[in-house]
């Protein structure tokens, strides 16, 4: 049972295969998604080339124990500034974008009634990121912020230190490219042209 | 597109600007926008930097630590200049140092590293992150800027403290920043004078911020209501080599 209008219309367009696929606002949040994340993913590459080598705890530097050294050089020590800037940017766009989702998904029953499409994997792992790995990424992302740890010092500490929260950003990263890549590829599979042209016109 | 539509739509569009343009007089207003907030990617300093603020507006403490903490190594990140002041000031142990503490204040001063050491002083451990992404934990020792400034007598429209090292870097903070308690100006680093490797005679300490706004080799502060019309206008040497200014995150 829908209880809006907007919610019914969202319900009904999902079922009628004549009528869009996608609503609008699904539509518009993807692709602004799509442009944040590839920001965040190339900033956040250049980031980590400025020190591609991660520690476990409070603190690490080159002359204290690793957890892990990527077999990446140090190119862009000291040259990573449009790296941040781009990297905050896109992290603004994409967490507002993200909200604006999540909260009109709610209203119209996106994540409970807007599913038959998807297979249980499928719908699995597109909860995880939602609502499992986006937070995640956040809040590590804030937890290494030393302006936003003075006023909830928590986010650093329950996960053992701010380099602690820099190590599990990078494991999020991965696994959210990981995603990208296996939602893409499954694109490929059900016919590229066709589902991209339904992201964009809401019409299959 | 139906006319009504079009109506909503287009009172919805001027709402939007006209609650942009509010929104961006209120934030100047209330000293939300960083001095490098022009360009695409000023829109998100802006943002940063505004949100950041109104979340540190109850003056938070800087998370600090316990002395069996300490990092042990700390990679040195920005060697002593190398020209002739520094290195005659080094050679007579900075007895001929001055801190030059001028602008917008009732009471220039000129000040030696004794009698900054006779000033009230404060010990802090705190975490350091370079935004590299590498960090440390030290000790700092020194004299809180608030302190000088309230010697000094700050003006009313003041809204930055802008410091100068020996060398050409130079960096500015916001006066809410400037007045932390944990806002020191360090000669002493993990219970020894400071060394010239990190920033002997005296050092900028700001904990909610990262490596780079802590300046070292200071030698002159300055009070200003406006960034505008020193150096590059931008409020740092950070500028120039892409970084911004605000650096909180």
């Amino acid at each position: 049972m829908a209880d809006s209008a907007f919610a019914a219309g969202f319900a009904l367009r999902q079922r009628s295969p004549a009528a869009a696929r996608h609503s609008a606002l699904v539509r518009v949040t993807h692709w602004v998604n799509t442009l944040s994340f590839f920001g965040l993913v190339i900033s956040g590459f250049a980031i980590l080339l400025a020190h591609p080598r991660f520690y476990w705890g409070e603190t690490g530097n080159v002359g204290t124990p690793s957890l892990f050294d990527l077999p990446l050089p140090f190119v862009l020590t000291g040259q990573t500034g449009w790296g941040r800037s781009l990297h905050f940017l896109a992290a603004w766009v994409c967490v507002l974008n993200g909200l604006l989702y999540v909260v009109s998904g709610f209203a119209a029953r996106h994540f409970r009634e807007g599913q038959a499409a998807y297979n249980s994997a499928q719908r699995l792992a597109y909860m995880v990121v939602v609502f499992g790995l986006s937070p995640v990424m956040v809040w590590t992302g804030l937890a290494m912020s030393p302006a936003v740890t003075s006023v909830f010092p928590v986010l650093a500490t329950w996960l053992g230190g701010q380099q602690s929260a820099r190590t599990i950003h990078f494991a999020g990263a991965d696994a959210l490219f990981l995603f990208l890549l296996v939602h893409v590829t499954e694109v490929f599979r059900a016919g590229f042209v066709r589902h991209v042209r339904s992201m964009i016109t809401g019409r299959l | 597109m139906t006319r009504r539509k079009l109506i909503t739509t287009g009172l919805a569009g001027a709402a939007g600007v006209s609650g942009l343009a509010i929104a961006a007089r209120l934030a100047a207003r209330y000293g939300l926008v960083p001095p490098d907030s022009g360009g695409i990617y000023g829109v998100g300093e802006t943002l940063t930097y505004g949100a950041q603020k109104l979340l540190m507006a109850r003056h938070s403490l800087a998370r600090e630590f316990d002395r069996s903490q300490i990092t042990n190594f700390v990679p040195v990140d920005g060697h002593p200049p190398q020209n002739e002041t520094y290195q005659r000031l080094r050679a007579g142990k900075f007895a001929e140092w001055r801190l030059k503490i001028d602008g917008l204040v009732a009471r220039p001063a000129l000040l030696s590293l004794a009698q900054l050491k006779s000033c009230p002083r404060r010990t802090q451990i705190t975490h350091q992150a370079c935004e590299e992404g590498w960090s440390f934990i030290a000790e700092w020792t020194g004299v809180p800027l608030s302190f000088l400034l309230n010697m000094a007598g700050v003006q009313a429209r003041a809204r930055y403290v802008v410091y100068f090292a020996l060398d050409d870097s130079w960096d500015s903070i916001d006066m809410p920043e400037a007045l932390h308690p944990q806002t020191l100006l360090a000669y002493e680093r993990n219970g020894e004078e400071l060394p010239p490797d990190y920033g002997a005679p005296l050092r900028m300490k700001v904990p909610r911020q990262l490596g780079y706004k802590n300046v070292k080799f200071l030698s002159r502060i300055t009070v200003t209501d406006t960034l505008k019309n020193i150096r590059n206008g931008q409020g740092s040497i950070s500028p120039d080599y892409g970084y911004s200014w605000y650096a909180g995150i």
